[in-house]
């Protein structure tokens, strides 16, 4: 080490700085010029750009103010869609997080050997493409020969048309979302876990705590930082959610699982109206970044 | 007692997880009567090479498959390069606007993808560049979450290991290439997988992007397959089964590198 030291040693220039293109000031513009290239054209270009179609209508981009936002107000398609991304979201958050939860305690006890199995278990379906599973949940959510049905039938309980009727489809969309994403959840939650100080658990057990106010009084406060920001991505995915109804149901029977986006879609790329489609757009990211904002407060004034 | 308890229910969980890929397996093996037959098969039928054959034919599976490997390692491989160079500059850098900059690359997670569908549609036709391997990897090279991931990550790496490489006369991009990235690996790792995961399993943006059937990618031929009247589902699912099994090998591969660097993302935020 001295001896390379040595050598570059009398090669610095003494006075002034050397001054080439590449210089310390410029240097880091340059390593981000790829990343801000890519942002500047395919991220915010775009964002702003659908700004302005939202505003327009037809492919002459006729400017017609609000228009096309006062149209969604009064489209009652536009609001089955809203009510049922709604109802999933609302179903769906509580159900997923806390699943997601208990999992991740299952899978941090002490009690259970083998829990890199376990885990690894439980995560290997969030690797499924959204297309590869709609397609396999199709047929296990299939009336007659699917396997949730046969399933069922230990039970005794009778074949359920999980995609026929605009109850159990809805269900069935929740059932398949939550196979896909608790496991991705609960490993979250259990990076988590592990985060916390083992301490704080033995200090509470030797004041007599059970496990219930263990987990209320120390987990649950020690978790709340990660709780918030799954319940954000949560929140984000659900909203946007287009995949599952897309290949299981098309929206079907009769809207009852249309979402937000599929109408979206349906607008932009069936009926060619952007500008309808970009006001869908705008109204879905000003309802996630609002949501999002009331749980970030919410979560802030528990603390 | 309680152990056993326990056991018993993370064998459920994990039966519930992993049950439906054996089925998804055997299912893929049996023709469309079978499947739809009661109760579920549960071994393997003798249509493999048949529904095999017949994805064949019907959405060209290799030239489908080598577009999906194509478009996903191009944009894994362009993807990592940008993440890992401006991770860098953030984390070792202080330089005018760089919070705003950061936050500003950040923010556009909050802004849903659906927002651009349009425009980006609108540019890659100006571009000419619809029905294009281009048009499907350039959106996605900048990933705010690898970025992200890489300046949580780098702004670990100790000063006076650059600064011994500085002194030694290596430029930047060197100090990066031989000393960031390999101290690096295990969280260059994760995002590698994450970021082929994402560019496999993609489907709305190539469903827009792309026009033939033979510049389709996996997902959105299966959904074309899907969406026919008289839908083959020895096919579908057997498409199914085979667009999963890459992701799982690659998981199985680097599950420890993949788990450690969800929870980089996760706890850090």
């Amino acid at each position: 080490m001295t001896l390379l030291l040595d050598r570059s040693a009398p090669a610095r220039p003494q006075g002034k700085p050397r001054r080439t293109l590449i210089d310390r000031r410029t240097l880091p513009y340059l390593l981000l010029m790829p990343a801000l290239l890519g942002f500047l054209i395919f991220k915010a270009y775009p964002i702003a750009k659908s700004a302005w179609i939202s505003l327009t209508t037809g492919s002459a981009r006729t400017f017609v103010g609000l228009d096309n936002y006062a149209r969604l107000m009064h489209d009652p398609v536009f609001w089955t869609a809203l009510r049922n991304t709604a109802l999933i979201l609302v179903v769906q958050l509580p159900l997923m997080l806390s699943l997601a939860l208990l999992l991740s305690l299952g899978l941090n006890s002490r009690l259970v050997k083998a829990r890199a199995v376990w885990r690894l278990g439980v995560f290997v379906p969030s690797l499924t493409g959204l297309v590869a599973y709609g397609v396999m949940f199709s047929v296990i959510l299939n009336r007659d020969g699917g396997l949730l049905n046969w399933l069922l039938s230990f039970f005794g309980i009778d074949r359920i048309d999980w995609l026929g009727s605009p109850v159990w489809a809805r269900i069935g969309i929740v059932i398949a979302l939550n196979w896909h994403y608790v496991g991705y959840y609960a490993v979250i939650y259990l990076a988590g876990l592990q985060g916390i100080p083992k301490e704080l658990y033995e200090a509470a057990m030797v004041d007599g705590a059970g496990p219930v106010t263990r987990f209320r009084r120390i987990t649950v406060p020690q978790l709340r930082p990660i709780l918030l920001l799954t319940m954000v991505l949560c929140t984000i995915d659900t909203l946007q959610l287009f995949d599952e109804p897309y290949v299981l149901t098309n929206g079907g029977p009769d809207n009852a699982t249309i979402t937000v986006t599929m109408y979206l879609y349906e607008n932009a790329f069936k009926y060619f109206d952007f500008g309808y489609a970009s006001a869908i757009a705008y109204v879905l990211a000003l309802l996630v970044i609002v949501l999002g904002l009331i749980q970030a407060k919410l979560a802030g004034e528990r603390r | 007692m309680k152990r056993w308890a326990l056991t018993f229910a993370l064998a459920a969980a994990f039966g519930l997880c992993v049950g439906p890929f054996y089925w998804l397996a055997m299912a893929a093996t049996h023709d469309d009567k079978d499947i739809f037959t009661w109760p579920p098969k549960f071994w393997p039928g003798d249509h493999l090479w048949d529904n095999l054959a017949g994805l064949e034919e019907s959405i060209g599976l290799t030239k489908v498959a080598l577009n999906s490997a194509v478009v996903a390692s191009t944009q894994t491989i362009g993807g990592l390069v940008v993440s890992v160079l401006a991770g860098y500059a953030f984390a070792k850098f202080h330089f005018r606007g760089k919070n705003i900059l950061f936050v500003l690359l950040l923010s556009s997670l909050v802004i849903p993808s659906q927002v651009r569908l349009i425009p980006l549609f609108e540019m890659m036709l100006d571009f000419g560049l619809l029905d294009s391997y281009a048009a499907l990897v350039l959106p996605g090279l900048t990933v705010p979450f690898g970025i992200f991931l890489m300046r949580q990550a780098m702004s670990g790496l100790p000063d006076e290991l650059l600064d011994a490489a500085r002194v030694d006369g290596a430029g930047e991009l060197r100090i990066i290439w031989r000393v960031v990235v390999p101290v690096m690996r295990p969280v260059i790792a994760a995002l590698t997988i994450f970021l082929f995961l994402w560019s496999w399993n993609e489907f709305v943006w190539p469903l827009i992007a792309l026009r033939s059937p033979e510049m389709h990618t996996l997902p959105v031929a299966m959904a074309t397959l899907n969406g026919l009247s008289e839908t083959d589902f020895g096919q579908v699912l057997l498409a199914s089964a085979l667009s999963t099994l890459p992701v799982m090998v690659l998981f199985l591969f680097f599950q420890r590198q993949f788990i450690s660097g969800l929870l980089a993302g996760a706890t850090k935020g």
